[in-house]
């Protein structure tokens, strides 16, 4: 091999450069050249599947579904640890109990605490 | 310059320059390919046709028909139907369209990036078929847009609208790049857009495009 091991990783960036500004520079030549540019309101107007665009793009989203996104995910993890801890439940040490049993009351603390300030009432 | 094959069986490019057809099959088998830039254009272009995902009526039936293995539209280089006229070549107008569809229709075809090509399919498509003489069906889409092939037929079988392909690919490697000939996208001149018209209280406004068409008058004697 050659002293310079990485010196292909030159090779890729040239070519990666090179390639799309080839491509850029025939494209603009062919414009510039043979075929004229011909915008207009209709050609650059939103598509909409053949409609007029009625109203504005930029809606107004409430951030406040994230607390819901974050609560979901409180049964998420939960049915996810649930599931094999009931399947394994009778072969269990009083330790995994224990710790099982924290894990849920962590969760469950959780969603108190958002129920309790009031999180779960759609404002 | 030839524009129509004079020898038997295909070839790759028709004859570019002064160099005759015989000879450049000759050359062909030998391992040497002669072309122009404005043939590899065309022929690039003609090849891969994509055509706008678009159905009005039972015409489309037969163009999805046209798309699937039995027929294989795939064969013509044409089986990419976009959803988006951003990146369509050919608008395949197939069905009825009705006064209510057309202003979209139009619209649809405005909103096509050129070089841009229209298949008008079916009767309904091309004088409004069966449908001509309602109150609410367009009497020929060429009244508001123009049409590059008209596939007759009620509906038309896929091989029908494969055939209207093909000929749409020969209009397509026989148009020039330069010249007073070039090809309509090519031309500064032309117009990129054609109006939209509007619903009216019985008809649509204006009911055709007057630089696109003209109604035929029925000569009457006196």
């Amino acid at each position: 091999m050659s002293d310079q091991p990485h010196a292909f990783l030159a090779l890729f960036l040239g070519v990666a450069l090179a390639f799309p500004l080839l491509m850029l520079a025939v494209a603009w030549l062919w414009v510039r050249f043979f075929q004229p540019a011909k915008p207009g309101p209709r050609k650059n107007a939103t598509y909409e599947c053949g409609l007029e665009s009625t109203g504005d793009s930029w809606i107004q989203f409430k951030a406040h579904y994230y607390l819901y996104a974050i609560l979901f995910l409180i049964f998420d993890v939960e049915v996810l640890f649930l599931l094999p801890f009931a399947v394994a439940f009778t072969g269990l040490s009083a330790g995994a109990l224990f710790a099982m049993l924290a894990f849920i009351l962590l969760l469950a603390e959780g969603l108190v605490w958002a129920w309790h300030r009031g999180h779960l009432e759609w404002k | 310059m030839s524009d129509t094959p004079t020898t038997p069986g295909y070839t790759p490019f028709p004859a570019a320059g002064n160099i005759s057809d015989a000879e450049r099959e000759d050359l062909r088998r030998h391992g040497i390919l002669l072309t122009s830039l404005e043939e590899l254009y065309g022929w690039g272009r003609s090849n891969s046709i994509w055509p706008l995902q678009f159905g009005l009526a039972c015409c489309a039936i037969e163009m999805i028909a046209a798309a699937t293995a039995r027929f294989d539209i795939a064969r013509f280089g044409a089986e990419i139907f976009r959803p988006s006229p951003r990146q369509a070549d050919l608008m395949i107008v197939s069905g009825t369209v009705t006064k209510k569809m057309a202003p979209q229709v139009v619209r649809l075809w405005n909103q096509m990036p050129e070089p841009k090509y229209c298949i008008a399919m079916g009767a309904c498509a091309i004088s409004g078929g069966p449908f001509k003489q309602g109150y609410n069906v367009l009497k020929g889409i060429d009244r508001f847009i123009p049409v590059d092939i008209y596939i007759p037929g009620c509906p038309p079988r896929p091989e029908a609208l494969l055939h209207g392909l093909t000929q749409l690919q020969e209009k397509i490697r026989a148009e020039r790049v330069s010249g007073p000939q070039a090809a309509r996208h090519l031309q500064p001149d032309t117009a990129s857009e054609f109006p939209v018209p509007d619903y009216g209280a019985h008809d649509l406004q204006p009911p055709s495009n007057p630089k696109l068409f003209t109604a035929p008058v029925l000569p009457r004697k006196a």
